[in-house]
């Protein structure tokens, strides 16, 4: 039977063989035998693991993560699986070392006086699961809703800046729906095969919604990709101001989710626990639309960023190129730094970019400026 | 060592053949042994091996033991989450949906239902999740569920009977037979006028007894339908002999050739398949199957384990359905010879993923030129009686272009295989004289609605 048990464990192990992802690396078929007899409490598989990173053979220049957890236990259970993804992801992350989590706004220093003449909006956005609810991949209907209305009660008790309202997917009108893709708050169904063969789009919009508050500058996703994901922002250059709405608003939701034993899924470990390991930690990603045209055609401008470790997109989010010299910059890392701690990149980065642009305006050298690797 | 088998059938046999094949005990006692739908398939084989299987599921689908293996720590966590979340709680929100599972379900029926699972650990929810993803179109009337494995339709047999009803014209599969009769010689009139028709095709599906539908099936499950089909084909000889092509081997030079011939299949992109899980691990053991005249055609795990195709140019669909008929029987006996065999009851007759290709899954259908009929204001009447349906010649969701229409029968279920082409025939014949008729200036008559179920 051992025989038998081998052959058929082979039978089962996917064709990777065309693939570029964290998961397609290091799934071996020794891995893949040790953890196929497992499942967590919910009876999530090392199957549901990958399915989406073997229907999506990745990219030859970005790599894919390739899995994605089903609830917090996946963590732990497939760990022989995902923490060395984690590690390849995350900077050579060990499986013994701690997350620092850090909150506290009052620990960032400066982030009030970036020139809006250059930056022209801030934003800092997480993800946050709810404890005792499996994941988007894997969560019924039911638990889906009640993650919808824990969620509904807990926004819809903010009050002062942060009172506001709350927009289901499904019964939204269409004046609403207007005002919300004009504010660029609106999410939709996903149409990436990364998400949906990991089946986060099931039972599309059920449980599904958008908080915002009245000010327009703290915004939630209820069951994205994510539980919640959590977005504060606003036009000009005062990180500080958004950091500290973006920890006020995160504590007191905290509070009111652990009133009802739900709190949210944190381990010393990983910190945060989502759904894609690549936002592990602190889920944090703090950015700004900054003008830099003139940095930005530097030969220099990619090393730059990488010694700030700091990552450039287009203004369009993820996957666009820049217009108009504008960039968004924002953190690259996510685990092993704390919330303070990248944001605190960010700030200092980004003040030392509009310097080097104003240098160069003038026509002079930012050689001196390059700084060290952070 | 099987004390977990729940099974409710004390055949003799099956006792002996437990006992002789039970896995050892250390694969029993592990606290985390898996309930994964996947895992419980391969060990059905693995316990029993493929004489086995097909000797248990003969002995009746569904007397199958109901829960391989359960780990202590998952069916504790599985109880609480029962009790946390009532079927009502979990019920899909289906005011703005248009199909026959949405029609069906009630939250009666998916209380009582919920909870159960197949032998391949596959639930309700799996079934209706493409129904749920998929609202529907106000003018076509989707099914909205799949089987995941042949019990489906036993387990949630209170789902599948009322959308089968309504898919198949009142068919009650509680109280009605199937009639299966894949004997071409009783076709008559099948030659059609080449003036008129310009192809003449017939498809159906089939599937392998013992492993889980597309929706449903592992990696391993896929490729075992893979092998198994692909040996038996093999020993085809004549004009059925053949050559087969792995879609994640081919080179670009037989992909092109395939393409040529209108015979390759890509990926699924209709949401109705990829919500289903259809699509998994593309294209990990798809293929496609010809013999060398180009003229028998078999998909390999497509949307269910095998499609069948048998066409020709021409009006020869006497010859089609003759090749048809030879080809599947040949390819039956050459998979029973190695201890497979189709899942097939005489309720529902051959077992397919979706209810609507249930009993013969057969589509006999023809590309024929009707410029002047299709014209007429009372062409779609003439189809409805004949029990016939127009398509473009692009397939389904197709627009004609010009004149020429792909036509074929409406039915699946409670009409055997030579009756159903014997309808094609008599009502592609019935059109064509029309047509010519109106050629000649004459009047044409729209047929009496023909009878749905044998009497």
């Amino acid at each position: 039977l051992t025989k038998q048990k081998v052959k058929w464990f082979e039978e089962e192990y996917p064709d990777l063989s065309k693939h570029n992802n964290h998961m397609a690396k290091v799934l071996t078929k020794d891995i893949y035998a040790k953890l196929r007899d497992k499942q967590t409490p919910s009876g999530f598989t090392v199957d549901d693991v990958i399915q989406t990173g073997v229907d999506n053979p990745g990219h030859p220049f970005i790599m894919t993560v390739g899995c994605v957890a089903g609830d917090e236990e996946s963590y732990e259970v497939f760990k022989d699986l995902l923490d060395p993804i984690i590690s390849d992801r995350h900077g050579g992350y060990k499986a013994t070392d701690k997350h620092k989590t850090d909150l506290n706004f009052e620990n960032l220093k400066g982030g009030d006086d970036l020139d809006p003449n250059y930056v022209l909006s801030s934003r800092v956005r997480t993800g946050r699961s709810i404890k005792g609810f499996t994941l988007p991949p894997h969560n019924s209907r039911g638990e889906r809703r009640a993650i919808e209305r824990l969620s509904v009660e807990a926004l819809t008790s903010l009050d002062g800046e942060f009172k506001g309202k709350y927009y289901p997917l499904k019964s939204m009108t269409d004046a609403e729906q207007e005002q919300l893709i004009n504010d660029h708050f609106l999410f939709d169904k996903p149409v990436s095969p990364l998400l949906t063969c990991a089946g986060m789009a099931r039972d599309w919009p059920d449980a599904r919604g958008i908080w915002h508050n009245d000010n327009k500058t703290f915004l939630v996703w209820v069951n994205e990709e994510d539980h919640l994901r959590v977005i504060s922002m606003q036009k000009g250059g005062n990180m500080r101001e958004v950091f500290r709405r973006f920890c006020v608003g995160l504590q007191k939701i905290e509070e009111i989710f652990k009133k009802h034993n739900h709190g949210f899924m944190w381990n010393e470990h990983l910190g945060y626990i989502l759904t894609c390991p690549s936002n592990l930690g602190t889920g944090l990603r703090g950015g700004v639309h900054v003008k830099l045209p003139k940095l930005s055609t530097h030969p220099k401008f990619d090393e730059i960023l990488n010694r700030l470790r700091l990552q450039k997109r287009g203004t369009g989010g993820v996957d666009t190129a820049s217009v108009g010299g504008v960039f968004d910059i924002s953190n690259a890392d996510r685990l092993g730094s704390s919330e303070v701690a990248q944001v605190q990149l960010v700030v200092d980065g980004v003040k030392l970019m509009v310097e080097m642009e104003k240098k160069l305006e003038k026509g002079e050298a930012i050689d001196s400026m390059i700084p060290a690797q952070k | 060592m099987v004390a977990l088998c729940t099974c409710s059938l004390s055949h003799p046999m099956l006792k002996v053949l437990l006992y002789f094949f039970s896995p050892p005990a250390h694969l029993f006692l592990t606290k985390s042994f898996p309930t994964s739908r996947k895992m419980a398939s391969s060990f059905t084989r693995l316990i029993s091996g493929r004489n086995t299987a097909v000797l248990l599921a003969s002995l009746g689908a569904g007397t199958m033991a109901t829960s391989f293996l359960l780990s202590e720590n998952s069916s504790l966590a599985a109880e609480a989450k029962k009790k946390l979340y009532p079927p009502s709680s979990d019920f899909p929100d289906l005011r703005k949906h248009n199909n026959c599972m949405a029609s069906a379900l009630t939250p009666a029926i998916y209380a009582k239902l919920r909870d159960k699972l197949t032998p391949n650990n596959w639930t309700l929810d799996q079934c209706i999740q493409t129904g749920v993803d998929n609202p529907g179109h106000p003018f076509i009337k989707t099914v909205g569920c799949v089987a995941g494995d042949e019990e489906s339709y036993e387990v949630f047999a209170d789902l599948f009977d009322p959308v089968i009803k309504d898919r198949h014209n009142g068919y009650d599969p509680k109280t009605m037979k199937h009639p299966t009769d894949l004997d071409a010689s009783k076709l008559t009139n099948g030659m059609f006028d080449e003036n008129y028709v310009l192809s003449s095709r017939v498809r159906t599906g089939r599937s392998i007894r013992g492993l889980s539908l597309p929706p449903a099936c592992s990696r391993a499950e896929r490729r075992e339908v893979e092998r198994v089909v692909v040996t038996a084909l093999a020993g085809l000889k004549g004009d059925l002999a053949g050559r087969y092509y792995s879609l994640g081997d081919m080179t670009e030079k037989e992909q092109q050739q395939l393409i040529d011939d209108h015979f390759l299949f890509d990926k699924p992109v209709s949401p109705l398949l990829t919500c289903a899980f259809m699509a998994r691990d593309w294209p990990d053991a798809r293929g496609i199957w010809h013999n060398n005249q180009k003229t028998f055609l078999i998909w390999v795990n497509e949307e269910d384990h095998t499609r069948v195709i048998s066409m020709e140019k021409g009006g020869n669909m006497k010859r089609v359905f003759e090749r048809f008929c030879t080809g599947l029987k040949q390819v039956e006996h050459l998979i029973q010879e190695r201890g497979w065999e189709f899942m097939w009851n005489e309720r529902l007759g051959y077992i397919l993923t979706c209810p609507s290709n249930l009993g013969t899954g057969l589509r006999a259908g023809v590309h024929v030129r009707l410029p002047k009929l299709s014209k007429d204001p009372r062409f779609s009447k003439i189809l409805d009686n004949l029990r016939l349906q127009k398509r473009g010649t692009g397939g389904v969701d197709t627009a004609a272009t010009g004149d020429t229409f792909d036509i074929s029968n409406n039915d699946r279920l409670g009409k055997s295989e030579v009756e159903l082409v014997q309808l094609l025939v008599d009502g592609v014949n019935y059109l064509i004289e029309c047509e010519k008729k109106l050629e000649k200036g004459q009047d044409i008559r729209v047929p009496a609605p023909i009878a749905q179920f044998r009497k």
